[in-house]
């Protein structure tokens, strides 16, 4: 049986994470065996689609390209997934608010169960999860003849880019009265993505205001890495809530986590603490975040952050 | 417009979860229990529609233990106007999968007819993020998940539902059709506290109980689970006196800059 991943992309470009859901399918296709096919599904996604193309381990690219899945609107796309699942044994997507708000809807249209966030694969049926804010990892295992999946990202290694594989056109059109794009709001930024980034620092309700933000500037550039914040301070306004790393945020795994002014509640940690090398800054030595820190500082984060942004010149 | 909300119990979310010998699940004996936050801020939500006019009765709705009949009183308290337990400790000691709540949770639609559905968009004990968009499938509705702002728009048969979602790159609006499914993220309201009188009060309002059976759902899922375990334990770090100290492990240690 075969295995179809939906590629996730924003304004034409292919985002990082399906290179990881490939990976995880990868994993699968080494038990099944069968082809790994990608649905590029969108409006003018040509370029999205020549490069899901390029992904190591993908057999064929199927490209629906139409206005009624622009903007990826759940109830067109659900819709349009149903119809291809037939003849795939697994469905995979990124554990993303795409793939997230997506996924179940298409389980449930297919009246089996779906299975959240995985970060192992054990066999085509088996597979690890964190539960209670990653404070417990679950194996579960499917009985369903489908398997609806999201993957979480940070569990697998993305693979390589030197594939070409067939592009074909996939002429279904459904139909969509319920839901309609209004807009969106994206946050510009030109550092990495939160996500995929190799380095992270991120800002807590210690910062002290949106301000403050700025003093993570210069060191984020220096070290090319993303900005990130605890859910206290996106609750203060002092980010926006994209930033929020966390149980209900973004989960990230990167190589080197700076968290600055952040205590450390299980929420925040559920969302760093794969990080290999993971850095705290923080006045409150009792900080819980201290347990999990590879390096912890105890000091005034005025005082620290520049020192740390000069240092890094040297 | 009746608004139906869906509410769970689980563990409260400042306890340190403990992982049985044996393996087999989480320890849930003697441990506090509590509504979902997320589930608190979709009660809320739907007592400030009612509170605004859009909405004409606030109905919660829950499926599991007897216990969890606390999670309804409380909902109650807050302003819920009735509430449905569908008990599950009859059949099955085991917990109730996104799917099956789902398809218990359409019947209840199919029943009261209501023109929203509130749900929470993830119980924090499994994490799973599927029943409000499952239930929207099976109900043949539109989903608006991880709402940050809900606004009801136009009048008479005309309505509509604007829905401002959190995305990854931002915040993105989307327009329903009524009814619709709603699942709700963090910041689209602060719950307010259950007030004495209306705990009192809550005691008297209407709860009625059902079983799975009355629904003609089965509750038997075809996901096992396996094994239950502790994920691996980090290793205490050191604390360093200066910068100097810090940026120097880093390079030469930790090997990471």
């Amino acid at each position: 049986m075969s295995i179809l991943v939906l590629a996730e992309h924003h304004d034409g470009i292919l985002v990082g994470a399906t290179a990881h859901v490939v990976a995880a399918a990868l994993k699968l296709k080494a038990s099944i065996g069968g082809d790994i096919d990608v649905l590029v599904a969108g409006e003018n996604v040509g370029a999205v689609a020549e490069a899901a193309a390029r992904l190591d381990g993908v057999s064929k690219v199927r490209v629906a390209d139409n206005a009624v899945y622009a903007h990826q609107l759940a109830e067109p796309l659900s819709a349009l997934l149903v119809e291809l699942a037939d003849g795939y044994s697994h469905v995979l997507a990124a554990a993303s608010t795409t793939g997230k708000n997506l996924l179940p809807r298409v389980a449930a249209l297919k009246d089996v169960s779906q299975i959240s966030e995985i970060v192992e694969v054990v066999d085509a049926d088996t597979f690890k999860r964190p539960i209670y804010a990653g404070n417990a990892i679950a194996t579960v295992q499917s009985a369903d003849s489908l398997k609806v999946i999201t993957v979480r990202s940070t569990g697998f290694d993305a693979v390589g880019e030197g594939n070409s594989a067939a592009i074909e056109s996939v002429d279904t059109v459904v139909e969509n009265r319920h839901s309609a794009f209004i807009k969106q709001e994206l946050a510009q930024s030109d550092r990495p993505e939160l996500a995929a980034a190799k380095v992270v620092i991120s800002g807590g309700r210690g910062m002290g205001s949106g301000e403050n933000f700025k003093l993570l500037d210069g060191i984020a550039d220096k070290l090319g890495a993303a900005i990130g914040a605890s859910r206290a301070a996106v609750d203060a306004g002092f980010v926006p809530n994209d930033m929020q790393v966390g149980q209900t945020g973004k989960i990230v795994a990167p190589e080197l986590y700076i968290a600055v002014g952040i205590s450390g509640a299980i929420q925040h940690l559920a969302g760093m603490k794969d990080s290999k090398v993971i850095v705290a800054i923080n006045k409150d030595e009792e900080a819980p975040i201290f347990q999990v820190a590879d390096y912890g500082l105890v000091g005034d984060l005025f005082e620290v952050l520049p020192a740390f942004e000069g240092r890094l010149d040297q | 417009m009746k608004i139906l909300v869906a509410v769970k119990r689980v563990i409260d979310y400042n306890v340190k979860i403990r992982v049985k010998a044996d393996h087999s699940d989480v320890d849930l004996t003697n441990v506090k229990m509590a509504m979902n936050p997320f589930c608190e801020i979709a009660v809320e939500e739907a007592v400030r529609l009612k509170e605004k006019g859009v909405a004409t009765e606030v109905v919660a709705v829950t499926i599991g233990p007897k216990a969890a009949q606390e999670q309804l009183r409380t909902a109650l308290a807050l302003g819920a106007d009735r509430a449905i337990h569908i008990d599950t400790s009859a059949e099955t000691e085991a917990r109730v999968e996104s799917l099956a709540a789902a398809k218990l949770l359409a019947k209840v639609v199919e029943e009261e007819q209501p023109g929203l559905v509130i749900l929470g968009k993830q119980a924090i004990d499994t994490d799973n993020n599927q029943t409000g968009q499952m239930l929207a499938a099976l109900a043949g509705l539109p989903q608006g998940t991880f709402a940050s702002e809900v606004q009801v728009s136009g009048d008479g048969g005309d309505k509509k539902l604007q829905v401002t979602r959190e995305i990854d790159g931002g915040l993105q609006t989307v327009e329903l059709t009524l009814p619709a499914i709603v699942t709700t993220d963090l910041r689209l309201n602060e719950p307010r506290y259950a007030k004495l009188p209306d705990i009192m009060k809550a005691k008297k309002k209407p709860l009625d109980v059902k079983s799975p059976a009355d629904y003609g759902v089965e509750v038997a899922s075809k996901l096992t689970l396996l094994k239950v375990e502790s994920p691996a334990e980090r290793k205490g770090g050191i604390k360093v006196g200066s910068v100097d100290e810090l940026v120097g492990k880093l390079k030469n240690e930790a090997k990471v800059l």
